[in-house]
């Protein structure tokens, strides 16, 4: 399992032909508290950069891309039930959705644990 | 900390979830300093101030404040504010984004006698909340004895404080004027007690949406009059019969066949907030209104909008249509405050 990163923070991590995706730490921070998420339904086709997503804040509305193109083969009912796993456990329980990786190539354009660090301290 | 009305101020400082609860709960510190702060001097203050505010000044009591308007001659919305009449002078408390662009408007229509003095150096803290009262009156004995809408001159921490019990959370509290030279020390005084906690402009926005109070630049500006925002309480009855006042014509002929749009509160179904820039439709998706304030309600923990919508919809009950990138959500008009207001009334007014 091997985890990537994306200058919008959002996370994927890649198991063979699958694909988890969610939002970084940073990124929960930033956002705030979490009220409302919109998940893609099984079935759909992403495109890498495109809208898949949809996260509240009560600040704002905030789109989530989708880090790798492919078919949504699950989204996390547990994370639209209860948002705030979106700020307690961003990398873990509060997952967004699973994908099934369409072009693995894509995966060279993403950033790795150690230069996404670097990208958050700059920013 | 964000760039705001000209100043730095924090969205945050633990979450704006937290804090406001907090606020709900015990008692949360805002620093308003931003605020402008205005005196009003000289025998011909009252008379002055009524040509331009629908507020009955002559029977305001020394040391009680009412919340007004500053209106133009077309009834349109300068700002909102709050008065008080304090010994020989009037003391206002304005907007920090609108406070230059309120001098200019009044000083062009004060007459010779009356000086208007802006307080720049003056700083202006808010306690806020169910615990306020008790923290407040630990250090400023005697707080505890003021109604509603009533200030007074205190010693708090050895700095002079003109406190007034008053605010725009929906809560019982406190706002307190000191020096800029003593706020950082009265600040950290009133921050050190242990039912009190800072609270960022996040949770100052929504806890005043929840309490429906509306916010100007927002839910007020120039182009709205005090009809249309459902401010008709702050339209005093000797005012309106005698007149006197800015917008009066436009403000009377409203009054009598109403307004065409008004200030509504929206309960929306479903998780989803709508926000500030959100259409209100009709059947055929034609935009009728537009939301002013949206945002997440921690209390009730359902999203909640102001918005102004035609007359015909403005009633508790009727149901209206939002749009907001491309898709439309169903919200309810219910009363407001969407949450009750707790403040401190003495006595059955």
């Amino acid at each position: 399992m091997t985890v990537y990163y994306t200058k919008e923070h959002e996370w994927v991590s890649v198991e063979g032909e699958q694909a988890t995706v969610g939002i970084t730490d940073f990124a929960q921070a930033q956002l705030g508290d979490i009220v409302f998420v919109e998940l893609p339904d099984s079935g759909k086709q992403v495109e890498q950069g495109g809208d898949a997503a949809v996260v509240e804040s009560v600040k704002a509305a905030s789109d989530v891309y989708a880090p790798v193109s492919g078919e949504v083969i699950e989204s996390n009912q547990a994370l639209v039930d209860d948002p705030s796993l979106g700020n307690t456990d961003p990398e873990g329980q509060g997952w967004f959705f699973r994908l099934r990786l369409s072009n693995t190539s894509e995966l060279d354009a993403l950033m790795d644990a150690g230069k996404y660090k670097e990208f958050c301290d700059a920013q | 900390m964000v760039p705001f009305a000209g100043y730095r101020m924090p969205i945050q400082y633990e979450g704006i979830i937290a804090e406001h609860r907090w606020t709900r709960e015990s008692a949360g510190l805002f620093d308003v300093s931003h605020m402008g702060q205005l005196i009003f001097a000289g025998a011909e203050a009252e008379q002055a101030l009524e040509t331009m505010l629908p507020a009955d000044l002559a029977i305001l009591k020394d040391g009680r404040l009412r919340y007004s308007l500053l209106l133009n001659d077309q009834g349109g919305i300068v700002d909102d504010l709050m008065v008080t009449r304090r010994g020989d002078h009037f003391y206002m408390v304005v907007n920090g984004a609108t406070k230059e662009g309120d001098i200019a408007h009044i000083a062009e229509r004060l007459p010779r006698g009356v000086v208007l003095d802006h307080m720049k150096e003056q700083a202006l803290l808010a306690l806020q909340g169910p615990k306020a009262v008790e923290a407040l009156s630990r250090l400023a004995p005697g707080v505890e004895a003021l109604g509603f809408m009533t200030g007074a001159a205190f010693d708090l921490g050895g700095a002079s404080a003109w406190i007034s019990r008053s605010g725009y959370t929906g809560e019982d509290g406190f706002e307190i004027s000191v020096s800029g030279a003593r706020v950082a020390e009265v600040a950290e005084l009133l921050a050190a007690q242990p039912e009190v906690k800072p609270i960022g402009l996040g949770a100052r926005d929504s806890l005043r949406l929840e309490a429906g109070l509306p916010l100007y630049g927002h839910d007020l500006d120039t182009d709205i009059t005090p009809v249309e925002a459902d401010l008709v309480f702050a339209l005093s009855k000797r005012r309106r019969a005698e007149g006197g006042f800015a917008g009066w014509h436009r403000i009377m002929a409203e009054l009598e066949s109403g307004p065409v749009r008004r200030r509504a509160g929206l309960a929306v179904e479903g998780r989803q907030p709508v926000r500030e820039g959100a259409t209100v439709v009709d059947e055929d998706g034609d935009e009728v209104g537009k939301v002013t304030s949206g945002g997440f309600s921690p209390i009730l923990e359902a999203p909640i909008a102001m918005a102004y919508v035609p007359a015909a919809s403005a009633e508790p009950g009727s149901t209206v249509r939002i749009a907001q990138r491309g898709r439309i959500f169903e919200a309810k008009v219910v009363p407001m405050p969407f949450v009750p207001h707790r403040y401190h009334r003495k006595g059955a007014a």
